[in-house]
């Protein structure tokens, strides 16, 4: 069966992240200065052929434990798995 | 004897050809390796040039980690050979965990090209074993994600082994956040691992060779990899 299977990697808490902090400098400009805490993650698809959802589900988290983060800097978590 | 070191090409890494260049001028054998060879073609030191290994999608140096010659630059290193990542070569060796902490996007958000003062910290790896601590270097850097990270526990680690092998310094080696060019923690440029024999640094050595076209900063490195490489090699 294939899985479509959805993983979110965000910057340690703690960690410097600029580019969140642009973000969140740009804000006010445009009027919203009630916005604060501003972190960018990224979000990853995949579609993964395994028997079971939980197949999936543990191949994905190697993948994502591997390659998709870096574990130094980031975590990841998987946000959904469902049938593709 | 002359020292043959290896500099691997991946796709997309951009500063191979200077640094094989600068292995000559100083005196050595540049050895061109592939990324998807699984052949060290018998040298006696490895560099990771810089460049955008794999297009740096992902993160910097997350693919090329994986990529087949890098089982045997680990192997390689683990058996104390001398290892130089130099840019994306540092993303790399961070990636493969040869090193630890890693790089991320610079503080400022901006592509940094301009030269450098590196304050030599320590003599005891293979690229600085001819320069004295201390010492001032002026080489250039070029990148986007240069500011060294690592969690409280492994920089206080690396402080207290002497492993920080340059820090960025003004001109008198002073170290100061103005002379910081990305952010990096305790304005570390350059560090090596426990054993010492493999050493990352994100500022440019191979273009800091010859002094028509710039800083000499770099011949010192070139210099001690090239005896670290041929003392091991005649072992």
């Amino acid at each position: 069966m294939r899985f479509a299977v959805e993983v979110l990697v965000t910057l340690k808490p703690g960690l410097a992240d600029p580019q969140g902090k642009a973000v969140e400098g740009s804000l006010p400009s445009l009027g919203w200065t009630n916005v604060s805490g501003v972190r960018v993650g990224k979000h990853i698809r995949l579609d993964v052929e395994a028997a079971t959802e939980d197949e999936a589900k543990a191949q994905t988290q190697e993948i994502a434990d591997r390659l998709l983060s870096n574990p130094v800097i980031e975590e990841s978590r998987i946000l959904e798995v469902r049938p593709a | 004897m002359t020292a043959r070191l290896g500099v691997v090409t991946f796709p997309g890494s951009l500063d191979d050809r200077d640094a094989l260049r600068a292995i000559e001028q100083m005196g050595g054998e540049g050895v061109a390796l592939w990324h998807a060879d699984r052949d060290l073609r018998g040298v006696d030191g490895v560099i990771l040039p810089g460049g955008f290994s794999y297009g740096d999608y992902l993160r910097c140096g997350a693919i090329a980690r994986f990529a087949p010659v890098m089982d045997e630059v680990r192997a390689f290193a683990d058996a104390g050979g001398p290892v130089l990542g130099i840019c994306n070569g540092f993303q790399i060796l961070c990636e493969s965990a040869l090193l630890p902490g890693a790089l991320i996007r610079n503080r400022s958000l901006r592509f940094v090209c301009r030269v450098v003062h590196l304050r030599v910290e320590t003599s005891r790896t293979p690229v600085t074993s001819e320069l004295i601590p201390g010492e001032v270097l002026e080489m250039p850097i070029k990148h986007g994600e240069g500011q060294f990270v690592a969690s409280e526990e492994e920089l206080g680690k690396l402080e207290d082994d002497g492993r920080v092998v340059f820090r960025y310094a003004g001109p008198d080696g002073a170290v100061a956040d103005e002379h910081n060019p990305n952010g990096a923690l305790h304005g570390i440029a350059g560090i090596r691992n426990e054993a010492g024999n493999v050493v990352g640094l994100m500022p440019h050595p191979e273009h800091a060779i010859d002094p028509d076209i710039g800083p000499t900063g770099g011949q010192g490195l070139f210099a001690s990899l090239l005896a670290a490489a041929l003392a091991g090699a005649s072992r």
